[in-house]
């Protein structure tokens, strides 16, 4: 079941303090199953973390991160209230998004 | 002369060398993974990975399935038909409509079978995930009625013959030295402060001990990217110990989790637990 993210954003003085876990496999296409046969490569490609419309964060992942990856970021000019979104893209085409607001 | 008193001073090198390594090995505490793990589990705050199977599992407790097209709602899981709170934490007990004792996993089969009216041989062929899997409807199951247990009690009866017969089974076969290594489970399990590599072992015949071991399962294991089961965790010891497989939903399965459930009787459920 990708495409789940938990997600929280809190403010933290004068920055914004946003946790989110995504649910993904990660597998690197280096792997075989039981059967020995390769297990095909599956994993998040592009991140970013929206304040509104506005990126924040953006990245480009790749094989070597972890299973079910925890992303923790910091931003500026965030108030309460905002509404914060992760959303992420792999690379068979899947997306995944989640959305909470600034506490 | 010149050369042997050359490698008299290489020796002697060496032999500080390795003796000031042994006193590091030595000072090195025995649980220094456990420290980096707290430290692990403060960063991570309450985001376990476990929380999306624990979803997972409440949606597949409320979704028609089998050939009666039931959900598991009525299931009695030894509070009433339907009640999941704190039901997770007075299990292994008796159960009088199949006259047996049972553990969580028996006790969801029984329902699946008899609510839903699905095929056990089907479940019991695969209960547990292997690695790169996203967890069997067992798990996230076993996982979602867990954290329906944090906090709560560890409360098994211990009242009906056939409960005391369980235990009493489950300490034989947790002394029961057997296979190729002559292992019993108590060779890694009934001594405090012990470890196998880095990794602490529970001493299992201690309450408090056997509380921190019992009460954090299911657990999201790291390793594996996947929440595991106590179930599994028995499987993978026996594993361990070169003992025939474990079959699932057996009475020795059920047997070793009464004797860790009535050690740990009256401590706390933390699961579901953040592992290695």
């Amino acid at each position: 079941m990708a495409g789940r993210i938990k997600i929280r954003a809190q403010k933290k003085g004068e920055l914004i303090e946003v946790k989110a876990l995504m649910r993904h496999p990660m597998e690197t296409g280096m792997r075989k199953d039981q059967a020995g046969e390769p297990i095909p490569a599956h994993f998040i490609t592009e991140v970013a973390v929206l304040h509104g419309d506005q990126a924040v964060m953006q990245a480009h992942w790749g094989a070597a991160v972890s299973a079910n990856p925890f992303l923790g970021v910091r931003f500026q000019g965030g108030e309460a209230g905002d509404v914060v979104r992760v959303v992420w893209t792999d690379n068979q085409g899947g997306t995944g998004e989640g959305e909470t607001t600034i506490r | 002369m010149r050369r042997q008193s050359d490698d008299a001073i290489t020796w002697q090198l060496l032999v500080t060398i390795i003796t000031r390594w042994c006193l590091v090995l030595l000072v090195v505490p025995a649980w220094a993974d456990e420290g980096i793990f707290d430290q692990y589990r403060d960063l991570m705050g309450d985001d376990n990975p476990a929380i999306f199977v624990i979803d997972e599992g409440e949606e597949f407790w409320y979704q028609s399935q089998g050939a009666r097209g039931a959900t598991l709602e009525a299931c009695d899981l030894g509070l009433g038909a339907g009640v999941t709170r704190g039901a997770y934490a007075q299990l292994p007990r008796y159960f009088a409509d199949t006259d047996r004792v049972m553990d969580i996993e028996t006790r969801l089969m029984y329902c699946m079978e008899t609510l839903q009216g699905r095929d056990r041989a089907v479940i019991a062929t695969k209960p547990y995930s292997v690695r790169g899997d996203f967890g069997t409807e067992l798990e996230a199951l076993v996982t979602w009625l867990a954290a329906e247990s944090e906090g709560a009690t560890i409360a098994p009866e211990q009242v009906h013959p056939k409960e005391r017969a369980m235990y009493a089974l489950g300490e034989e076969i947790f002394f029961y030295r057997a296979g190729p290594h002559d292992f019993s489970c108590a060779t890694c399990h009934e001594q405090s402060n012990k470890r196998i590599r880095l990794q602490q072992l529970p001493n299992l015949t201690d309450h408090t001990e056997a509380t921190d071991a019992y009460g954090s399962w299911p657990a999201y294991r790291m390793s594996e990217g996947l929440v595991r089961t106590m179930g599994w965790r028995l499987q993978d010891c026996f594993r361990q110990q070169r003992w025939p497989e474990l079959t699932f939903g057996s009475e020795v399965g059920v047997a070793l989790q009464t004797y860790m459930a009535v050690n740990a009787a009256g401590g706390i459920m933390t699961a579901p637990g953040l592992k290695r």
